[in-house]
């Protein structure tokens, strides 16, 4: 090792690291994590059916907004102005390439990938395995630095399950009602906690005292940002679980429980 | 109530250097600090260790201790069971001059390349007066006691020696954090913080936010607020044309 901390003049010590605690956990549990994301969403995005209860008004936020001719009647609340598509194709195409690209360029999403799946540092004073290292000054990886206009659209896109969340009620009162509602809070919060929003709402001011509206949007969300690695892994989980529900419910697997 | 330790202490210079290891007493409530020092009135009374205060103020003791960034002075032995063999060497990221002192000297040079606050031309004394709002988020980062275990445990420059010519580190981008933040301070920072110190080679693993003995928010609070404001300037053409039309540079 002639680089890094094996690089001459520094002390001279071979192991990697000294750590002794359990260090690689966290990146093997986020690499699980992940994993079963990236499965379950890819396996339900493309597989077709079992997105849309009519009878309860459920539509799961994989396939929302369906806006093409070959999703279910009902389950396109805002029309369908595109035509039939190939089954290769996810009918939740429109919102889905942004929702990934938000979620990819999340600055807490960022630090959870480069450390477990590249490994840019595995942990801690853990010494990487790669032989060079510049970071996000050049493409791909410069196209972070775009993390605000997918966040604008996620923005859009909460409106649009929140939409759906609320059309449900209309059907009464059930616990995919409670379920969807549930998971659209939570969405709201790991949107809203962004850094990105967090700098327009008020973090690129100098003078706070001159924008007292701004700043207390600001401070507000810089409470809430604390919580966006929390709010980020919850929202994994209550998605697969919105999902999970509405599609047992429409394949007849389980019916809802119904409270009105 | 007092037991023998095991610790295992790196010794050696620029060129060459082991581990070696020793059995030492360790009495209730000290610190690993205390135990180097018995270890130099006991068996090792040549062993090199920076250290100033005792208290984490002053930032000289910083070490690696079983391979986590550390101040000797802040580690409480009461941590370790009595059973556990402890580890300590010098930052892995700097120029080991002797046994546990290395030469930090990295960090001052960058320092120096750093423009000092600029208030704004013919701007007396006694003329401007701050709202505490406007410069607490500042105030988080003057906490900041130089004790450089941000920049030995950021694998920018601690995995890539050659990233040391055009990468400041976490300390003083977050330097350059305070000043932008600034009220008063008029200096363009945003432009050169990309691209002479090199921010855009941060990838936010919040490394040198755990190992802060200030408990500063690094990255959230300095890093990712300075990316930001170079994703205004350099990436964002809605805000760059908004700046031009509303001139917002000054908000």
């Amino acid at each position: 090792m002639t680089s890094g901390v094996g690089a001459p003049r520094r002390a001279r010590i071979s192991a990697r690291t000294l750590r002794t605690d359990r260090w690689w956990l966290p990146p093997l549990l986020t690499n699980l994590g992940l994993l079963t994301f990236v499965v379950y969403a890819g396996a339900r995005s493309f597989m077709g059916k079992w997105y849309w209860v009519e009878e309860y008004g459920y539509l799961t936020p994989f396939y929302s907004p369906c806006l093409s001719e070959s999703c279910l009647p009902g389950s396109s609340h805002f029309g369908t102005p595109l035509p039939e598509l190939p089954g290769w194709i996810p009918l939740g195409f429109v919102a889905l390439p942004f929702l990934l690209g938000f979620r990819l360029t999340c600055y807490y999403y960022r630090k959870a990938y480069y450390r477990s799946v590249w490994q840019s540092p595995p942990a801690c004073a853990v010494a990487e395995p790669h032989g060079s290292y510049s970071g996000e000054t050049r493409l791909p990886l410069i196209v972070q630095n775009a993390h605000r206009y997918f966040f604008y659209v996620a923005l859009v896109v909460s409106v649009i399950n929140t939409y759906d969340a609320a059309l449900s009620f209309t059907h009464g009162v059930g616990l995919g009602s409670l379920v969807l509602t549930t998971n659209v809070i939570l969405l709201w919060g790991y949107t809203l906690s962004c850094h990105s929003c967090r700098h327009i709402a008020g973090g690129r001011l100098k003078h706070f005292s001159k924008h007292p509206v701004r700043y207390r949007a600001w401070t507000l969300i810089s409470k809430l940002n604390v919580r966006h690695m929390q709010l980020a892994w919850t929202t994994l989980a209550t998605l697969m679980l919105t999902d999970l529900y509405v599609m047992l419910v429409a394949s007849g697997a389980i019916s809802d429980l119904r409270f009105f | 109530m007092s037991y023998k330790a095991k610790f295992k202490i790196w010794r050696g210079d620029d060129q060459t250097g082991e581990l070696h290891d020793y059995l030492i007493e360790v009495n209730e409530g000290e610190v690993v600090l205390d135990i180097i020092h018995r270890l130099q009135a006991t068996h090792a009374p040549d062993l090199a260790v920076r250290w100033n205060c005792k208290a984490g103020k002053c930032g000289s003791c910083s070490a690696e201790i079983n391979g986590r960034p550390k101040l000797l002075c802040m580690t409480r032995m009461s941590t370790f069971t009595e059973d556990e063999v402890i580890t300590v060497t010098p930052l892995r990221a700097f120029p080991v001059i002797r046994d546990l002192v290395t030469d930090v000297s990295f960090n001052y040079k960058k320092a120096r390349e750093i423009p000092s606050f600029t208030p704004p031309p013919g701007l007396g004394p006694g003329e401007y007066r701050m709202k505490q709002v406007d410069v607490e988020r500042s105030q988080e980062f003057r906490k900041c006691i130089e004790c450089f275990l941000c920049q030995d445990t950021c694998h920018v420059i601690r995995d890539h020696e050659e990233n040391k010519e055009s990468f400041a580190g976490p300390r003083f981008l977050m330097r350059i954090a305070e000043l932008e933040m600034h009220p008063l301070d008029s200096a363009d920072r945003v432009r050169e913080a990309q691209d002479e110190h090199g921010l855009g080679y941060c990838n936010i693993t919040k490394c040198c936010t755990e190992v802060c003995p200030e408990g500063i928010k690094i990255t959230d609070n300095a890093l990712i607020p300075m990316k930001e404001r170079v994703a205004d300037r350099k990436y964002d053409p809605i805000v760059w044309l908004g700046s031009k039309l509303f001139k917002r540079e000054k908000a």
